[in-house]
């Protein structure tokens, strides 16, 4: 069962010409990873940007077609590309978290970089707050790392650590969809091997679509993969088929290696 | 060539190092008259240029006037060593010593006054200035740094953050003109009191640092990582919630470094304030009665003074040196290298 | 609730940003109005004893020239050795004394040259005054030309010392014309700053109602006299006090702007 369903989507950056992205139709299945792939420039991070409409902080963008996200309790799909109003957003964003390529804790304490969604939620209970925050954090599998110096600065941890309580400080506002931009980038194997294992678990919960450069991960790890170039979705199918069993032959080209 | 073009090179770099030790040693050496004389008490006396009589016993103390006497010349040929052209310094000593020659022939009694020499009142109106100015400043400033860095579009805030450095670039005699006749008839409207004085003097230099506190602060803003904000929003943060809980924090640092600046610089500012503070010795009784600020005692005082009095001016110059010294050195060395 | 926090608040530094331009308008508009309500043809063609500005705008454009032929090639040449030579601690020291000195409060420099040279030599004279300009022009050159040479790339150097130069050709020839835009920009700025200085010329050199290019003596200056004109009680001193601020301003902010403008287009 889809939670997002891409219809027809253009993209436009403001002050050029051509569209970023062209007629894009694609779904992101409930409890599924959803891998983006394609060489630079291929529109990828582009799209994930628009699923949360990030891209709105800088004005001047031009969306067409329809992005529709399922709100839980009516089961009926919405099109996010309608939302004007500044509450609308901030409802988005709580139901579609987002990870950075590079990590980033905020400047406060690592309970409260966990606590800070909640508490713009308008969460004030502390009890429920310190059960949250932990949950968050064993979910982020970082708890047994942390859970003695919860009050210390979060620029204090390791790469990766600082990236799982970024994935930790999504979590904890319970959002529907988590986009993930190129989560392991700037990690180390080992960070990348651990944050690989933790979206594998995550999905139990969570719907996950993740940009990624790197094939051999997006085979790893999803469920379904959306091969992209020069703007165009060219292939979207099930990882395996997409890797064992390409319809296209830019995509073959792509996995083989042949350019990108 | 290499060698003449790099020993000219650490000569020019060590001139910073030279000006700025000659700065302290002259200023020490030219108020060494007024530091003997007043000593740290200088800076907690209020009088400024107060004859004193002082009545002794002529026959316990004749020696001693005389002694004190001799003394008084000799310091001044060692002054005039040091500052050669004051020829007519013998003439001047009236400023520190009277001796009425009547007196000392005829009467029992000697009468001599004194010339005191304080440094409260300007130092108290230096911090008031700069106090009244920062609280005024402040907030605006704070202001426009997150409209710029924050709230306008981009081909807004770079006109506007222009506009705002420019303000920065217009000399402070200006300011002090348009102040005094412009700005400070209004102020004194809706606060009452005199067109000059503590508050339209602090509003002024207010006005003043304004541009520069928001320029800078805006920079120290502008550092902070587009993706540490964009992460902020993705958790659905509102403007002023990321503005609050992500930006301040991150450039916390660079912002008091910039308002410390700020306040350096207003400390030793001149002209501004000098249309406006009144330049009277006296302590303010209230926040719209006239005082005077140290640069503005030197600005109006130095072209006059002689003697003790100069001394003085020189001594409350290395008390404004010290202080923006230390100051803007915290400023820059602590806060602003920490946010960089 | 959080919405209407977030819109008052930046309700509020919208507010800020106009009220801070506000003053500037402000201003702006005094100064023309007041300005060029006094401002005639002939106060260029005039001294100041005849009513008019000729030898005040000259001499302060002469005082500021020295102070510019001093400190632009000490701040140039003592940046360089920061950038380029210096290792270690005692570069990192001037390099931290010029970026206080920057804001050092001008009227001690003034009251340093008083003591150095008015004192010495007798009496004010526009050679003092030039001086304590200079000494306040020094640092922000340094300033400048220290972080334009850190945009450099290494590379650059490294390919000239590659070829085989010395490393001061490197510097002459290469270096400094990469970054040649940068430091005229940061020069022209510091030149705007200093023409516009009152406090330090005060006591040094004072100004003077004739013309005078003897800097031996009092020199003629437009900032000391706006403020001796400002404060006299009769209405016409004033008014050529506010026709003098106004053409002092236009020349500052001029000189900034093309400053800026000329960044501007070499970036792009």
């Amino acid at each position: 069962m889809p939670v997002m369903n891409i219809k027809d989507f253009s993209f436009t950056y403001p002050g050029v010409d051509h569209p970023s992205l062209k007629n894009i139709n694609m779904k992101i299945r409930k409890n599924k990873i959803t891998a983006l792939i394609g060489p630079s420039g291929c529109g990828k991070s582009t799209l994930l940007r628009s699923m949360n409409r990030i891209h709105d902080l800088y004005p001047g963008n031009k969306y067409d077609g329809i992005i529709e996200l399922l709100k839980a309790d009516t089961q009926k799909m919405e099109n996010i590309l309608d939302i004007k109003k500044e509450n609308e957003f901030i409802q988005l964003r709580q139901r579609v978290g987002m990870i950075f390529q590079k990590p980033t804790p905020f400047p406060m304490s690592i309970f409260d970089n966990v606590a800070y969604g909640l508490k713009i939620a308008g969460i004030k209970d502390k009890s429920e707050l310190e059960g949250r925050v932990e949950k968050a954090l064993k979910d982020g599998a970082l708890w047994k790392e942390v859970q003695d110096r919860l009050n210390k600065s979060a620029m204090g941890l390791s790469g990766g650590q600082q990236q799982r309580l970024c994935i930790a400080r999504a979590v904890a506002v319970k959002p529907e969809v988590i986009l993930f931009d190129e989560p392991t980038s700037a990690l180390d194997p080992i960070s990348t091997g651990a944050i690989e294992e933790l979206l594998v678990e995550l999905k139990k919960d969570v719907s996950i679509a993740i940009v990624t450069h790197n094939m051999q991960q997006a085979s790893r790890i999803s469920d379904y993969t959306a091969f992209m170039y020069l703007g165009d979705l060219i292939e979207f199918d099930k990882t395996e088929n997409i890797f064992l069993n390409p319809k296209e032959k830019q995509t073959e080209d792509y996995i083989t290696g042949r350019f990108g | 060539m290499e060698k003449i073009f790099r020993n000219l090179s650490l000569s020019s770099a060590s001139l910073v190092f030279i000006i700025l030790i000659g700065i302290f040693i002259t200023l020490f050496l030219a108020s060494k008259d007024a530091i003997n004389e007043f000593g740290i008490g200088f800076i907690t006396n209020p009088n400024w240029n107060k004859e004193i009589s002082i009545e002794i016993d002529a026959k316990s103390s004749n020696e001693t006037i005389k002694n004190s006497k001799v003394n008084e010349i000799e310091d001044f040929n060692l002054e005039s060593d040091l500052f050669s052209d004051e020829d007519d310094i013998m003439i001047d000593d009236e400023d520190d010593i009277i001796i009425d020659e009547d007196d000392m022939l005829f009467n029992e009694d000697i009468k001599t006054t004194f010339t005191d020499y304080g440094a409260l009142v300007p130092i108290v109106g230096t911090i008031l200035t700069t106090l009244i100015a920062l609280i005024f400043a402040l907030p605006i400033a704070m202001g426009i740094a997150v409209f710029l860095s924050e709230i306008a579009p981009k081909n807004i805030a770079y006109p506007i953050g222009i506009a705002i450095e420019l303000l920065a670039a217009i000399p402070s005699i200006i300011f002090g003109m348009w102040g005094l006749y412009y700005f400070a008839p209004i102020i004194a409207d809706l606060v009452g009191g005199y067109q000059v004085s503590l508050l339209t003097a602090g509003l002024v230099l207010g006005v003043m640092i304004l541009p520069f506190m928001a320029a800078i602060t805006r920079d120290s803003m502008n550092t902070t990582p587009d993706v540490l904000k964009e992460s902020a929003y993705a958790m659905g943060a509102t403007k002023f919630e990321v503005i609050k809980d992500i930006i301040f924090p991150y450039s916390k640092v660079g912002i008091i470094g910039s308002i410390i600046l700020a306040l350096g610089r207003a400390l030793g500012e001149t002209m501004a304030v000098a249309f406006l503070i009144g330049s009277i010795f006296a302590l303010p009784t209230a926040i719209n009665s006239p005082t005077i600020s140290i640069p503005v005692a030197m600005a109006n005082n130095f072209g006059e003074a002689s003697g003790l009095g100069e001394s003085s001016l020189f001594y409350l110059a290395l008390i404004l040196f010290v202080i923006s010294f230390t100051i803007i050195s915290i400023a820059k060395l602590y806060f602003l290298k920490k946010a960089s | 609730m959080r919405l209407l926090i977030n819109k008052i608040v930046l309700g509020l530094s919208t507010l800020s940003a106009l009220i801070g331009l506000a003053f500037l308008g402000w201003i702006l508009v005094t100064l023309f109005i007041k300005g060029l309500g006094s401002f005639h043809f002939t106060l260029f063609l005039n001294d100041l004893i005849n009513g008019g500005l000729r030898n005040l705008i000259i001499g302060q454009f002469i005082l500021a020239g020295i102070a510019a032929a001093i400190g632009i090639p000490l701040g140039m040449v003592a940046g360089i050795y920061i950038q380029e030579y210096g290792r270690g601690k005692y570069a990192e020291v001037i390099r931290n004394l010029s970026d206080i000195m920057m804001s050092a409060p001008s009227i001690v420099i003034g009251a340093f040259v008083y003591a150095i040279i008015v004192v010495p030599t007798g009496g004010t004279s526009g050679f003092a005054g030039a001086i304590a300009l200079a000494i306040m022009m020094l640092p922000i050159v340094i300033n400048t030309t220290d972080n334009m040479l850190s945009l450099v790339p290494r590379e650059l150097r490294e390919a000239g010392i590659a070829l085989g130069a010395s490393k001061y050709k490197v510097i002459i020839d290469i270096v400094i014309k990469a970054a040649k835009v940068g430091i005229m920009t940061g020069i022209l700025l510091a030149f705007a700053r200093i023409i516009g200085e009152t406090a330090p010329l005060l006591f040094t050199s004072e100004t003077s109602n004739y013309f005078s290019l003897d800097l031996t003596e009092s020199f003629p200056s437009l900032t000391v006299s706006i403020y001796d004109l400002a404060n006299e009680p009769e209405q016409s001193s004033r008014d050529l006090a506010w026709a003098a601020s106004f053409i002092l301003t236009v020349l500052v902010l001029t000189i900034n702007l093309a400053g800026r403008f000329f960044t501007r287009n070499k970036k792009s």
